[in-house]
């Protein structure tokens, strides 16, 4: 029973990664601009969609690399086109453009694909599973978590070893003196817009041979990506990917405890406590802007 | 541009909210579709969810309806007029009541047809009993709907869990995988999940199997495999499926990722679950209503106009409303009227009806479900499956030829219904 625990411990913290990819996209795009990307599901039901139309022509791994980019594309294109209007304007703006944009999305892929959901199942060569003692994990899902990984690390570089990423973190804090000194943020929004939508991208096409795929599956991954940003707390890089974890592990101890029905509620239940106690979230930053 | 973001000033309270605002927002609100309206047709409402976790499924019904209604309308309409759909998405059971309000009063149509949640079919059926319009489910099985939920103006041409429960079972009894077996079960958290697994239990303890484990899995989980480890150490002789919608593939896909060899059966289904996991993913025994492959002439047409008409094959979704809008339309032709009370009776009097199986099916006057034959089917091997739709092969009708059709319905005080 101890080691089933164990296992639900483990598996609860594999879990949580899933929602990394999509948090960071969130997280960045929130504090650099203020905008509340309710349409970032959207694109990661778009990154799925485009896997199942790429697929079958340039391979499963060249989708891996194609929809991301073409996805990042259309982040830029909105960014240019939409959030950038927003910036400066009351974030209940941006929650209703953006809010629009999900259902004008979704509604598309709809239109082209039809409502009933479609197929599309592990490549042979991935398939299989893994075993470490009692622990069984798939093949396929320990191939996502090293993919995950190395975007996280690759982020964190970006973020925290490059002049880029100065900007970028400077910009979070202080867009005015950021532009005192004479540097545009515009190209770096530009940037993070099309990094972070791009990530709900892969986001999709990794998760589209094992999660079913349908026009609303954007709404089912959104709201847990927006509890682990609040969990995780604004501005913070590891606060959000902590939060992820510790969501999974939250997550896999209900269910080892045998209280499978509760296992959603319970990371809102978390949300919650997080929020009356450290209003910020766990390690989120003073930031002057939203003071 | 070096000032880009000069201006924002953003209060924390403002972007708790924003950010909070986000958190909660789940639900994206549905356009309502209403045709344009013809002088003197016969209108019927049709009410069903297009969005949320059982929409895709609800797309099928109203593909079917409009093929349903040109159909007829093509072979002269009803008493001579022309029939027309009224159609728009249900949501959910306060949406659904709303809506269905609005299409008696203001519409005055004659009668309302569709749905596939359990709990929009009961608020749809309350208005329907005070207002004395006809209100025909096509996709509602929970057995409480034709027992204590039961009332005289609703119809069901879905059948209740407890034909697919049976129907399964009567499989699962012959590969002896209930008495004495352990099983795993995993049951969707909402009434429909929670009517089935009460159903799928007491035919387990009446046939001696029992649970190694059973567990509520909430509507909105799409990752399992928590369960799939429990699922492999609890080693169950057989994994039972009381899940809904978009829960079944994901199961399925994961299941089949994760190499657990366990038997698996369900007890609720529908074929365009099977068709979204795939022939990688597909596997086990479940139930069906009505399946695209089945050999008579009925079915052989429908599927034929069906697919001409969209492109692929109709699942069992799209054979409930296409039937309970033929039947509707026969009815009324057979009766030369539209009034409520008038078809009521002819259907309760037990009238036969073409419902494109073997046999005939009628309503059931104690409870008013359709009566008719169910399948059971087995996934194919992945090898030896020709295309994309044909992912099974089917048990053949459900109860045999010699037997009667009821023994699969609920029977004394499994489910009693008072008709007010």
């Amino acid at each position: 029973m101890l080691t089933l625990f164990i296992q639900q411990v483990l598996n609860g913290l594999l879990d949580g990664v899933y929602y990394l990819l999509i948090a960071l996209g969130l997280s960045l795009i929130f504090s650099l601009g203020g905008i509340v990307n309710l349409a970032h599901g959207a694109f990661y039901a778009i990154g799925a969609y485009l896997t199942i139309v790429l697929a079958p022509h340039i391979g499963f791994g060249g989708a891996m690399v194609a929809s991301p980019l073409l996805v990042a594309l259309m982040g830029i294109i909105v960014e240019r086109g939409l959030f950038q209007r927003f910036y400066r304007s009351d974030p209940i703006l941006s929650l209703l453009l953006t809010f629009g944009l999900a259902m004008v999305a979704e509604q598309s892929l709809r239109m082209i694909f039809g409502a009933p959901p479609l197929s599309f199942s592990i490549p042979p060569a991935l398939r299989g599973q893994i075993f470490i003692g009692d622990f069984i994990y798939s093949r396929y899902r320990a191939m996502l978590l090293l993919i995950a990984a190395g975007c996280v690390l690759g982020l964190w570089f970006l973020l925290q070893r490059t002049a880029f990423g100065r900007v970028v973190r400077a910009g979070v804090q202080n867009p005015d003196m950021v532009g005192a000194l004479g540097i545009s943020l515009q190209p770096y929004m530009v940037a993070v817009a099309g990094i972070g939508i791009g990530l709900a991208g892969l986001a999709g096409v990794l998760l589209a041979p094992i999660y079913s795929i349908h026009p609303a599956m954007g709404q089912e991954i959104i709201t847990p990506a927006f509890v682990v940003v609040v969990i995780g707390g604004l501005g913070s890089f590891w606060g959000v990917v902590v939060a992820a974890l510790m969501v999974g592990l939250v997550k896999g101890i209900t269910i080892g405890l045998g209280f499978t029905q509760w296992s959603t509620a319970v990371i809102y239940l978390m949300m919650l406590l997080v929020l009356l106690f450290r209003p910020r979230g766990l390690f989120g930053e003073r930031i002057q802007r939203f003071e | 541009m070096s000032d880009l973001l000069k201006t924002t000033r953003l209060s924390r309270r403002q972007a708790l909210v924003g950010l909070g605002a986000g958190a909660t927002t789940g639900l994206i609100a549905s356009p309502s579709l209403i045709l344009a309206q013809t002088p003197d047709a016969i209108r019927f409402g049709h009410l069903t969810p297009r969005t949320g976790f059982l929409g895709p499924l609800g797309e099928y019904g109203v593909m079917a309806v409009d093929l349903a209604v040109e159909e007829i309308n093509a072979a002269g309409g009803v008493n001579g007029r022309k029939l027309e759909a009224l159609k728009e998405d249900s949501v959910n059971p306060q949406t659904a009541s709303t809506k269905a309000e609005r299409m008696i009063e203001r519409d005055k149509v004659t009668c309302i047809l569709g749905e596939i949640s359990s709990a929009s079919c009961l608020t749809i059926s309350q208005v329907a009993a005070r207002n004395k319009t006809l209100f025909v489910n096509t996709g509602g099985n929970s057995d409480a709907l034709r027992g204590e939920s039961c009332n005289r103006y609703m119809f069901h041409v879905e059948h209740q869990n407890s034909m697919y429960v049976k129907s399964t079972g009567r499989s699962l009894m012959a590969q002896g995988l209930v008495k004495g077996k352990k099983w795993f079960s995993l049951t969707a958290d909402y009434a429909f999940g929670h009517d089935l697994s009460k159903v799928a239990k007491r035919f387990m303890e009446a046939n001696g199997g029992q649970f190694a484990a059973d567990k509520l899995v909430p509507t909105d989980a799409t990752d399992f495999s928590a369960l799939l480890l429990e699922i492999r150490a609890a080693k169950p002789d057989l994994v039972i499926s009381n899940l809904a919608g978009n829960q079944i593939t994901n199961f399925l896909k994961q299941y089949s990722e994760f190499g657990l060899t366990f038997p698996v059966a369900g007890f609720g289904f529908d074929t365009a679950l099977a068709w979204a996991a795939g022939k990688d993913n597909f596997g086990g025994i479940w139930p069906c209503v009505w399946h695209h492959l089945i050999d008579t002439p009925g079915t052989k047409a429908f599927v034929a106009a069906f697919t001409k008409k969209y492109g692929k094959p109709p699942e069992n979704q799209a054979w409930g409303d296409y039937m309970a809008v033929k039947i509707m339309a026969q009815s009324m032709n057979e009766l030369k009227s539209t009034e409520t009370a008038k078809i009521l009776a002819h259907w309760e009097k037990g009238a036969k009806f073409d419902v494109l199986k073997g046999r005939e099916g009628y309503f059931r006057a104690s409870d008013h479900q359709l009566i008719s034959e169910m399948y059971t089917i087995t996934a194919l091997p992945a090898a030896q499956v020709k295309n994309q739709w044909d992912l099974f092969t089917s048990s053949p009708a459900v109860p045999g030829p010699n037997e009667d059709m009821e023994v699969i319905a609920t029977s004394g005080d499994e489910a009693v219904c008072k008709m007010s």
